[in-house]
Formats: structure tokens, sequence, C-alpha cells
């Protein structure tokens, strides 16, 4: 095994200059959906009174759990210290703070006054969990920078396993808290489940992988550098792994609903309801999201990049559907404002049939920009600072290697 | 520090108003109010009328005073800017109170995003006799006595 | 106030004025002379030995009738045709009419659904800026001047008593300033119960109520034992909406 050598990427080819231009035209896009929406008002959207979180919150808080996650593969070389890891650590930390911006500026931007970003930053509600993300996400930002700056200057590398551990732990009370926006909401049939912040925490570790996972391989593809085979199957099975979790743990979410009778209407609504919500949930979530990743990554297939990057993708979907089922239908389903009487007319929509959502252009352009952002972050970050190591193949990185 | 940049801004704003008459520089036309004083001396209300009115903001929206004196809809219905048809100018004209001078001033607030920027037509006059006719009835009374 | 309460005042012009300049920001000269004697003066802040509810008794309240609805949104200059792009379930509610039918005995019951104003208002934990918050006379109300626009308040309240604003308006009516892009919800009409006795009004739905002959709705202090609204309750059994979430709401139902 040798010394890892961080090096940048060239970033003159016309191939890095196409990427950048895709992904600067993806964010144009965001932005002017955007302007779009803030500039008439909420009411060209699909959101309203009743779904008063739409597309810009799937995907922004798809963004922040996967940020979290991404940051993972640098926790298992520093803080379990699998030494093959190590060399990740810099990139997966990179991929973490540019996720979570991504996430975040989706986030502000769909605020019904974004320009008063600075009262959200100096008025805080310390009962409010959502007052609570805010000072998380920023101490992500610098704890993670911190955490970087001790792993890419030698001379504090004697701290960077502290660091490592600080870095770890917060981001696991961090998604712990972005589950919990859901969690505390006890007027909500769909929300009111103490394992929201748990299955949150396992969705982070699936989500960041599928996503460190693509960003890796294309970077070193496209880079031409080389990138073990070992190192590739021991995250994907342990991307495997992940994706097995999140849907035990969905499992359990919905048996324990089961059980509840109070909870018995959301659940049919969601598993065998006549809403968008059922066929996503069963044929995003569950099976592409789930299964066909797992077989992928289990059977033969998975010796293959290309059926690995597949999978990786088919987790994304899959999450971010997960996301929609839970953020939607957790809103699309009515409140039960009074148990035992059924509405027979109401001026506010507050009949016993699910709301209908229909996201707009515009919504959707700014939660997909969310991802340009992270990407455009990562690529100009690994162009100017050393990120990646020059060489990730198996005789360089992994201290059993042998031959 | 702000209070010295506040100073500068309205320095110069009053300045050049009244230099108005000799020079061609284009310069803020800020109507008077519809009384004979403000409610506070005028010099104070060009310096700091932003924080009596964000002080009775909060006043009123936490505390539930209710006063008149540093209400914003008083300052509203005293200095209302009448247009040719004789119906009070909103915020959007650049002859509003407020505007004529902020524009000048390039500060911008946000305010009338939801506040009225003219005077509700009242139903009735009792529960909203303003400090503007209360000043009227002070003078009258005054005069009276003299 | 009256020519005769000025004159007794004995203040000119030159010193009324004179003594709100040498008080500075202190409004007391100019308060002592609107105020009404023995009243409520308006330039006391409110105290938590009031708390403001109400009891609507829906055994009264009338199917089909919408007169609380529209007497709100007069009052407060919603939906008075400047909210025109906005789709139906865009459109601020701030009171609506539900009508109810037991699912077991198919009893129907009409009424009025509101803020609730709760004790422990679910809106007001989770606000990250704090603009959702409950006044110490009990009722909740969004602080518009520092609310972003975040819509968890919406999410948290179990009565989807909240609307948000997805449009610019214009002709806003000067007690209710209202703009886009911000939360609102039933404000009791503050505007109304914070003047002073002389002027102190019934929130524009109770009035409203009162005026169609309804009377099905008593607003008043929850905390005065003396108050019509009190003595209803003491009398009647009541309930609140979800009571069941520990919320104990200011308003209160009979015969649901
Ligand atoms: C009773 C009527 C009245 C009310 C109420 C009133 N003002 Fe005035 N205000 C006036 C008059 C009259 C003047 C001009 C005085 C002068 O020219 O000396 C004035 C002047 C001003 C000025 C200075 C304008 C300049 O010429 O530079 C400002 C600023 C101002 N008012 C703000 C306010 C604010 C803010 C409020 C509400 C808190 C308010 N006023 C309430 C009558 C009123
Ligand atoms: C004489 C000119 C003038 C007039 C008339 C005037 N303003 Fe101002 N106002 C200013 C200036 C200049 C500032 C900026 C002071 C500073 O930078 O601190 C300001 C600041 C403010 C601020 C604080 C803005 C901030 O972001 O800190 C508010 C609020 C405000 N004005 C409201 C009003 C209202 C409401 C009116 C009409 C009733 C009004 N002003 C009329 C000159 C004026
Ligand atoms: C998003 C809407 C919104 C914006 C923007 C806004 N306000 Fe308000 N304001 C309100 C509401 C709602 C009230 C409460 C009205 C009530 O209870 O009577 C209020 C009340 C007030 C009051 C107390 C009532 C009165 O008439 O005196 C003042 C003063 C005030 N605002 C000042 C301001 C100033 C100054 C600005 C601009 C810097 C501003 N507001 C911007 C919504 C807004």
């Amino acid at each position: 095994m040798k010394k890892v050598n961080y090096l940048e990427i060239e970033g003159r080819s016309r191939g890095f200059l196409a990427l950048l231009g895709v992904l600067g035209v993806i964010v144009l896009a965001g932005l002017s959906g955007m302007y779009y929406m803030e500039h008439n008002g909420h009411y060209v959207t699909g959101m309203d009174n009743q779904i008063v979180w739409g597309m810009p919150h799937v995907f922004a808080v798809f963004l922040i759990v996967a940020a979290s996650g991404a940051l993972n593969v640098a926790s298992i070389g520093t803080v379990f210290g699998k030494a093959m890891y190590k060399p990740l650590g810099r990139l997966s930390s990179l991929l973490a703070i540019a996720l979570l911006a991504g996430g975040l500026m989706v986030l502000v931007l769909d605020l019904g006054r974004p320009d008063r970003l600075v009262i959200a930053m100096t008025y805080y509600n310390f009962k409010s969990i959502f007052a609570w993300n805010i000072i998380l996400y920023n101490g992500f930002f610098a704890i993670v920078i911190v955490y970087l700056w001790m792993m890419m200057q030698a001379s504090m590398n004697k701290y960077y396993r502290a660091a490592g551990f600080v870095a770890f732990f917060w981001r696991l009370i961090l998604t712990t808290g972005t589950g919990s926006i859901f969690g505390f909401l006890v007027a909500r049939q769909g929300y009111d489940a103490a394992i929201m912040a748990p299955m949150f925490i396992i969705m982070s570790f699936a989500f960041g992988l599928a996503i460190f996972l693509l960003v890796l391989m294309m970077g070193y593809r496209w880079t031409e550098r080389p990138l073990g085979d070992e190192m590739i199957r021991k995250l994907k099975n342990l991307l495997g792994v992940f994706v097995g979790a999140v849907m035990y743990f969905v499992l359990v979410y919905h048996l324990t609903n089961l059980y509840a009778t109070e909870h018995h209407g959301v659940e049919k609504f969601i598993l065998a309801g006549d809403s968008e919500h059922t066929p996503i949930f069963w044929f995003l979530q569950i099976l592409v999201g789930g299964v066909v990743p797992l077989v992928i990554l289990y059977s033969k297939l998975g010796a293959s990049r290309l059926w690995i990057g597949l999978a990786s993708v088919l987790v994304i979907l899959g999450g971010l559907a997960q996301m929609y089922v839970i953020i939607i239908g957790g809103q699309a389903y009515p409140l039960d404002i009074f148990p035992g009487m059924e509405i027979v007319n109401s001026s506010f929509a507050d009949g016993n049939s699910y709301h209908a959502y229909t996201p707009s252009m515009a919504e959707t352009l700014l939660g997909i920009s969310g991802f340009a952002v992270a990407l455009l972050i990562v690529t100009l970050g690994v162009r100017v600072l050393r990120f990646m190591p020059d060489s990730l193949a198996d005789k360089d990185v992994d201290p059993h290697h042998k031959g | 520090m702000k209070y010295l940049q506040k100073m500068l801004v309205l320095l110069s704003v009053v300045l050049l108003a009244s230099t108005t008459a000799f020079a061609e520089v284009p310069s803020p036309k800020i109507p008077k109010g519809n009384a004979e004083q403000c409610v506070e001396p005028t010099q104070e209300m060009r310096v700091n009328h932003m924080e009596y009115i964000l002080h009775q903001r909060d006043e009123t929206v936490y505390k539930g005073v209710r006063t008149k004196q540093h209400s914003f809809k008083e300052c509203i219905n005293c200095h209302t800017v009448k247009d040719d048809a004789g119906k009070a100018v909103n915020f959007k004209d650049e002859r509003h109170f407020c505007n004529s001078c902020h524009t000048y001033a390039a500060v911008k607030i946000d305010c009338f995003e939801c506040h009225a920027s003219t005077p509700t037509a009242k139903k009735d006059g009792k529960a909203h006799a303003g400090i503007n006719s209360l000043i009227k009835m002070t003078a009258a009374e005054s005069n009276n006595n003299e | 106030m009256s020519k005769s309460e000025a004159a007794s005042n004995g203040l000119s012009r030159r010193k009324f004025l004179g003594a709100s300049v040498a008080a500075g920001a202190s409004v007391a000269p100019g308060i002592s002379l609107i105020s009404v004697a023995n009243a409520k003066p308006v330039d006391q802040a409110i105290s938590d030995e009031k708390r403001w509810g109400m009891l609507i008794d829906t055994n009264k309240c009338a199917k089909g009738c919408s007169a609380c609805v529209d007497a709100c949104n007069t009052e407060n200059g919603l939906n008075t045709g400047d909210e025109q792009n906005s789709r139906q379930e865009q459109k601020a509610q701030w009171i609506r009419k539900v009508d109810l039918r037991d699912k077991l005995t198919g009893h129907e019951v009409s009424l009025p659904l509101m803020c609730q104003h709760c004790e422990n208002p679910p809106c007001v934990d989770v606000c990250p800026t704090g603009a959702s918050f409950k006044r110490e006379d009990g009722v909740v109300l969004v602080d518009k001047h520092i609310c972003i626009g975040c819509r968890y308040c919406m999410m948290a309240c179990p009565y989807k008593a909240r609307s948000f604003i997805h449009e610019e308006l214009t002709n806003q009516v000067e007690n209710t300033p209202r703009g886009k892009g911000t939360v609102e919800s039933c404000t009791l009409c503050v505007h109304r119960i914070d003047e002073d006795t002389n002027n102190q009004r019934d929130p524009a739905c109770a009035e409203a109520c009162n005026t169609e002959g309804h009377k099905a709705m008593i607003f008043g202090d929850l905390k005065d034992a003396s108050s019509d609204v009190s003595k209803a309750l003491k009398q009647h059994s009541s309930k609140a909406i979800r009571e069941d979430l520990g919320l104990n709401p200011g308003i209160r139902y009979r015969g649901i």
C-alpha cells in the first residue's frame, strides 16, 4: 500500500465543460422556476392550504437526508477505522456539504418570504424542532469543513479522528432532527410515529451512499483514474445492506401503524387507496427503489459497474418516491378533525376524501435544481482542491490486497 | 455608526430639499401632512420615524397597545396625498408620502405589501377619532380659551 | 371624547405638542387625552388576567347560514375579489362552516370552525422564528413581521385553521394588514377587542351571529366568572374539538 496522493482534476476536457454547462442550465432552470414562484406567489404551484409542502420539500428533505448519509463513508474510515475507506473521506465530506447546500437552497427558495432569511437566522424559537434544524445544518457545515481541514492539512492530521467523531455524532443528530420535523406533527395521522427518526437515519445511509457511489464511479471514469474492484464491491455490498434495512424499517413502520386502529385509515390510503400514492409506494418505492436494486446488487449483475450504477440510480428514485409518499401522502390524507363524525359539507375542503396535488413545472424544476447545485459544487470542488486520490486501485488502498 | 449613517442620509435629503429653489438637482417633494404638526417634532420624525413605528409595531402586536399617537394607521390617515381627482394615492404612486422620500433616499420598505397605504373609508367615526381630529380639536379649544 | 373633556385637561395646543416632545417617545400626555375615565386604557398592555374565548352552541347554529364567515371576510378584507388568481383551496379562510353527521346516530350538526386559540398551541411550538405566538390574554396570532412563510405551523395545526397567502394583494383593509408569502389565521379580531371599553366590540363573527338572531357564539373573558361566556360554560356542558390532544382550546362547543 502506498501513500495516498490527492490531486485536483484537470478540468480542461470538453466533457468537463459540458458537465458544468449541463448542471448550470439545470440550476438556471430551477432558479427561473423559483423566480416565477416568488414573483407571482405560490398560487402558480400545486401547493395550497391543504398540501402546504410540495415538490420542493420532497427534493429538499431528500437531499438533506442524503447529505448526512454521504458523510457515512468518511465516518467508516475515521470512526470505525477501516483503512480502505480513508482515502474516500475527503470526497465523502465534500459531497455531504454539497448535498446539504443543494437541499437548503431549495428549502429556502420555497419559503413564502425568502427575502427574510436574515430573520430565520436571527430569531429563534428554541421549542421549534425547525429552529433546531437550522442550527444543526449550520453546525454541520462548520464541523464538516473543520473535519476536511484536519484531513487536508498535514499538520492538523492528528486531530482528524476527533473531528471525525464529532462529525459522526452531529450528523446522526441532524438526521434525527430532520425526521422529527415530521414525527412531531401529532395531529397528522401519517406522521405520528416514533419510528420516523430512526427510519430517517437508515434512509440517509442508503440515499447518501447511492449518490456517493455514482459520483465516485463517474468521477474516476471521466478522469480516467484507477478505481479498484474490491473498493466498489465493498461499497455496493454496503449499499445492499442499507437498502435492505430501509425496507425493513418501512415494513415495521406500516405494521405498527396497522396495529393501531386510529391509523388504519391512513394505512389503507397509502397501501390500498385510489390516489397516486399507492402505485408510487408499491411500484416506485418498494419495487424500483428496493427490490430491484437488491436483486441487482446481490446477483451476478452486481459485478458490473454499469449495473451497480443503475442500482444506485434506482435507489435514488425510490428514495424520492418514499419522500413523496411521506411528505405529500401524509398531507393528502385528510385531517381527522372530528373523530367519529362524517363531514357532510365544508367550504374548506374538509371532506372525507384525500386532497389531490398536481405539482407545477416551476416547483419541480426548483427541486431538481437542488441536485444540480450539489453536483456543481462537487465538480468545482474537485477541480480546485485536492479531494480525489489519483488512484483508488486496490493495490494502492487495500491493506489486504495480495499480488 | 448606524446613527451616523442615518444622519448623513437624512442630512443630504434635507439639504437637497431645501436647495430646490436654487438648484436644478432632482429632489424629493415631500408632501406635508394634513395637519399643522406631526406627532413628534418634524426634525425628530425625519430622523427617527422608523424607531417610532417599529416600536409601536411590537407594542401593538405583542401587547395589544392601541394608542393612536404613533399608530401606523394614523400616519397613513394624516399623511394622505390626494391626486388630481381627489383620490388618495397609494404607495405605488411616487407622490405617496412615504414613497416620495424613500424612492429618493433609496430605502426599501415592505410595509405596504400588507398595510393599507391609503385610509380605509370609515363607517363610524367615533371609534376612529384619530390624533388628527384630536389635534384640531385641541387647537380649536385653545383658540376659544385664548 | 367630548370637547369639554379636552378643555378640562387644560392643555393648549402648544403645550400638548410641547409635552409630547419633551416626553420623547413616551406617549402619556396624548393618551390621557384620548382615553375615557374608568375604561380599560388603550395604552395598557394586555395581561394574563384575561383569557379570551368563545362558546359556540351548535344547537343554535343554522345549517346553511354563513353570516359569521361573511362578516369575517368583510371585517378582515378576505376574498374581497382581490385573491383573483388563487384557487379555491388557496384562498384565505379564517373561519369556515362545517356540516357534520354522526356516523353512528346520524345526528347532524352545523358549526363554524376557526383557530381554536389553544392554550398549548402546536403552531407556536413548531414556528422556527417565533412568529406564531400566544398573547398573554390567550389569543394565538402570527406576527407577520417575522413570519418567513415556512408553513410548518400549517402542518402542525390539528384544525387546519391557517391560510397561506398565495399571491400579491392590494386594497387590504387598514385593520388587517395581509401580504403575500405569510401565514395568517383568525385573530379573534384583536383590533376590536383591544379597544377601550367604550369602543370595544365583539369579534365580527360573533357580532354577526347575534345580529342574525342566532346568538350561537358567545364571546368573552373565560377568566372572569361574571362574563356571559363563563356563565354559559358553567351552566351547560361543552366540549373542545380534538379534546384528546390536550391543547385546551379557548373555543368550546355545545352539542358535538
Ligand atoms: C396629525 C397628522 C399627522 C400624523 C398622525 C402624523 N404626521 Fe407626520 N407630519 C405631519 C405634518 C403636518 C408634517 C409636516 C410638519 C412640518 O412641515 O413641519 C409631518 C412631517 C413628517 C415627517 C417629516 C417629513 C419631511 O418633511 O421631512 C415624517 C418623516 C413624518 N411626518 C412621519 C410620520 C409618521 C411615521 C407618522 C406615524 C407615526 C406620522 N408622521 C404621523 C402630520 C402628521
Ligand atoms: C424625510 C424623508 C422620509 C420620509 C417622508 C419617510 N421616510 Fe422612512 N426613512 C427615510 C430614510 C432616509 C430612512 C433610512 C434611515 C436609515 O438608513 O437608517 C428611512 C427608514 C425607514 C424605515 C426603516 C427601514 C429599514 O429597513 O431599516 C422604515 C420602516 C420607514 N422608513 C418607514 C417609513 C414610513 C412608513 C413612512 C411614511 C409614513 C416614511 N418612512 C417616510 C426617510 C423618510
Ligand atoms: C406580512 C405583512 C406585514 C408587513 C410586511 C408589515 N406588517 Fe405591520 N402589521 C401586520 C399585521 C398583521 C399587524 C397586526 C395588525 C393588528 O393587530 O391590528 C401589523 C401591525 C403593525 C403595527 C401596529 C398597528 C398600527 O397600525 O399601528 C405597526 C406600527 C406596524 N405593523 C408597522 C409595520 C412596519 C413599519 C412595516 C414595514 C417595515 C410593517 N408593519 C410591515 C402585517 C405586516
